[in-house]
């Protein structure tokens, strides 16, 4: 089986965010990276699968030179080789439509049997990438997905999806398509001293997006701002808990007339 | 050109979503009244459309058909597709519920539409529409705007206030016949497994009382439960809570698990991780129940207790009880 793994860059959850000059832009010399916790699970589901259904697994990433890293983390959990589209040195804006364009066009190449991707980055929280590259590419496409079974040797699959209050969509999905990974599809593994070894060697194709083409982003970005700062708030300790459970109630509908 | 709005009002097993309301009400903000149409999918939506007429749709399309009336993706695009391109509709805007959030980039990709999704407040200048949402867990907002000539919105749950402006109205239905290029759908929902809960989705929550590690076991999520049941609140829990086998997956708050935004968050032993935070910040109000003075939850906290949830949510469940049957 043909596995691609879709992979992104993001700033660690940790990240303190300041703006740039005059908001337009956000400060990013300080931020630290990492691999998009859900593609985590993408990546260990492409790996596992592979072990099941040997072929071969590819993993891109689309951004500046930090995807490299992205990439190797891949790579290093068991994935054969990397894609990076480069965007170092292009000016325009790209949008999300632009770069599932983009990252369509590799996947129309490598025309692989399913997709792994995760159901959305935890810098945008905009779950646009697989299943736009699910509608250019022809897919259907199964967000949040919590289980996945193969059948008919490979060819299709019963892919369980999270929708809601404990709500569980079945799916019957016949191969190629796009899976967003969920969390609890599985438990991903740490990469291991050798698969860090194994992966520098691990091929890693670089093509700028420039030459690739992109198309003009129909989504443009204005500014930034960063949300009000809360007042602190009111603890109460050393009380009985009578007494405070009261105060806190009363409060939440005097003050801040939830109730 | 002005601004022609349809708006996906989302039903789920028959009942409409409350973001219908607030869907509509901000479509009505941003268009202004009379430019706002509505769609209701699936068998016996149709009974659901005064309530949008009263939220200002003067127009519902009503699809009775049976690749619509479970959710499923591909027809879902199709539909809203087909009644956007006959009506010459520029705007369409839904919920970032599961759902809408499951099929607008589908939606946006097929018609080369702009994507805005998430956003917690709309606005034109002339013909084009801006959006502010929420990015890095809601550490910054960001404001989008459209370039393309269809624009599609989803709005983030539990933000945006629902406003009756035509109480009483009666709407114009107009029920769509469509046919559905079916070899286009590629996977087939087999089975629908109902949740245990009636409770609203995490998502769409106005009330949320979460559990963190300090529940110690599954069995204790009914000191919550009781809780929630006083007020309607749906029950979370934390990442350490779920790790620890004490809730299931799809009740964890945070970042790998559900973004909230209720107007009253009640953490309960919840230390209060950037994780968790990550998920919950952007809370109207929240309340934090917790043993260590130091948990960094007190500091995002409007209201704190320092105590023992187990002695504290008993006490607060009794208390509630009182106040609300008053």
């Amino acid at each position: 089986m043909k596995i691609l793994v879709l992979v992104k860059s993001v700033p660690d959850t940790e990240t303190k965010i300041k703006l740039g000059s005059g908001g337009k832009t956000l400060d990013e010399a300080e931020f630290k990276y990492m691999v998009n916790p859900y593609d985590e699970f993408a990546i260990e589901e492409a790996v596992r699968t592979q072990e099941k259904w040997p072929g071969e697994s590819v993993v891109v990433s689309m951004g500046p030179t930090r995807c490299q890293e992205a990439i190797r983390k891949a790579l290093a959990m068991g994935v054969d080789r990397g894609v990076w589209l480069n965007t170092e040195g292009f000016a325009g804006e790209v949008d999300s439509l632009a770069t599932a364009k983009l990252i369509a066009k590799i996947v129309k190449e490598e025309a692989p049997d399913v997709v792994f991707a995760g159901q959305m980055a935890i810098d945008d929280y905009a779950s646009h990438i697989g299943p736009m590259v699910a509608e250019l590419t022809g897919m259907p496409c199964i967000q949040v997905a919590t289980k996945i079974e193969w059948k008919e040797g490979g060819k299709s699959a019963r892919v369980e999806r999270e929708v809601e209050g404990g709500m569980v969509e079945v799916y019957d999905v016949q191969t190629p398509f796009v899976l967003g990974a969920q969390k609890s599809l599985n438990e991903p593994r740490f990469p291991s001293l050798p698969g860090i070894m194994k992966a520098k060697k691990k091929p890693l194709a670089e093509k700028k997006i420039a030459d690739l083409g992109v198309d003009a982003a129909v989504v443009e970005t204005l500014g930034f701002a960063l949300p009000p700062e809360k007042a602190p708030g009111k603890v109460f300790k050393g009380e009985p808990v009578e007494q405070m459970v009261q105060k806190v109630v009363g409060l939440l509908r005097s003050e801040a007339k939830v109730l | 050109m002005t601004l022609k709005v349809l708006v996906y009002a989302e039903v789920r097993s028959g009942k409409l979503k409350p973001t219908a309301g607030e869907t509509l009400s901000e479509a009505v903000r941003l268009a202004g009244a009379g430019n706002v149409h509505a769609v209701l999918l699936g068998e016996g939506a149709s009974t659901h459309a005064d309530t949008l007429a009263s939220f200002g749709a003067t127009k519902v399309f009503v699809v009775e058909h049976a690749e619509t009336n479970t959710y499923q993706n591909e027809p879902h695009v199709q539909a809203l597709g087909q009644i956007a391109k006959a009506g010459g509709y520029n705007v369409i805007v839904g919920p970032a519920s599961p759902t809408g959030r499951d099929f607008f980039p589908r939606l946006a990709a097929r018609h080369g539409a702009a994507l805005l999704t998430d956003v917690v407040k709309l606005r034109a200048e002339g013909d084009r529409v801006i959006g502010t949402r929420p990015l890095y867990a809601g550490k910054t907002l960001s404001e989008v705007a459209s370039k393309a000539p269809l624009t599609l919105i989803t709005v983030r749950p539990n933000v945006v206030a629902a406003q009756v402006t035509a109480a009483g109205a009666k709407a114009e239905v107009e029920k769509v016949t469509l046919s559905f290029d079916t070899s286009l759908i590629k996977a087939r929902v087999v089975e629908v497994r109902k949740g245990k809960s009636e409770k609203p989705d995490l998502t769409e929550a106005s009330i949320i009382v979460s559990g963190g590690r300090a529940m110690a076991n599954a069995d204790n999520f009914k000191v919550l439960h009781a809780l929630s049941d006083v007020i309607g609140a749906t029950v979370g829990a934390s990442r350490a809570a779920v790790d620890s086998g004490y809730a299931p997956h799809d009740m964890q708050v945070g970042q790998t698990g559900k973004t909230v935004n209720p107007n009253l968050y009640i953490a309960c032993g919840i230390s209060g991780s950037i994780q968790h935070l990550a998920g919950m910040r952007t809370s109207k109000v929240i309340v934090a129940i917790n043993t260590d003075p130091e948990a960094p939850i007190f500091q995002k906290a409007d209201y704190g207790i320092v105590a023992d949830l187990f002695t504290a949510v008993p006490v607060m469940t009794s208390e509630l009880k009182k106040l609300l049957e008053h």
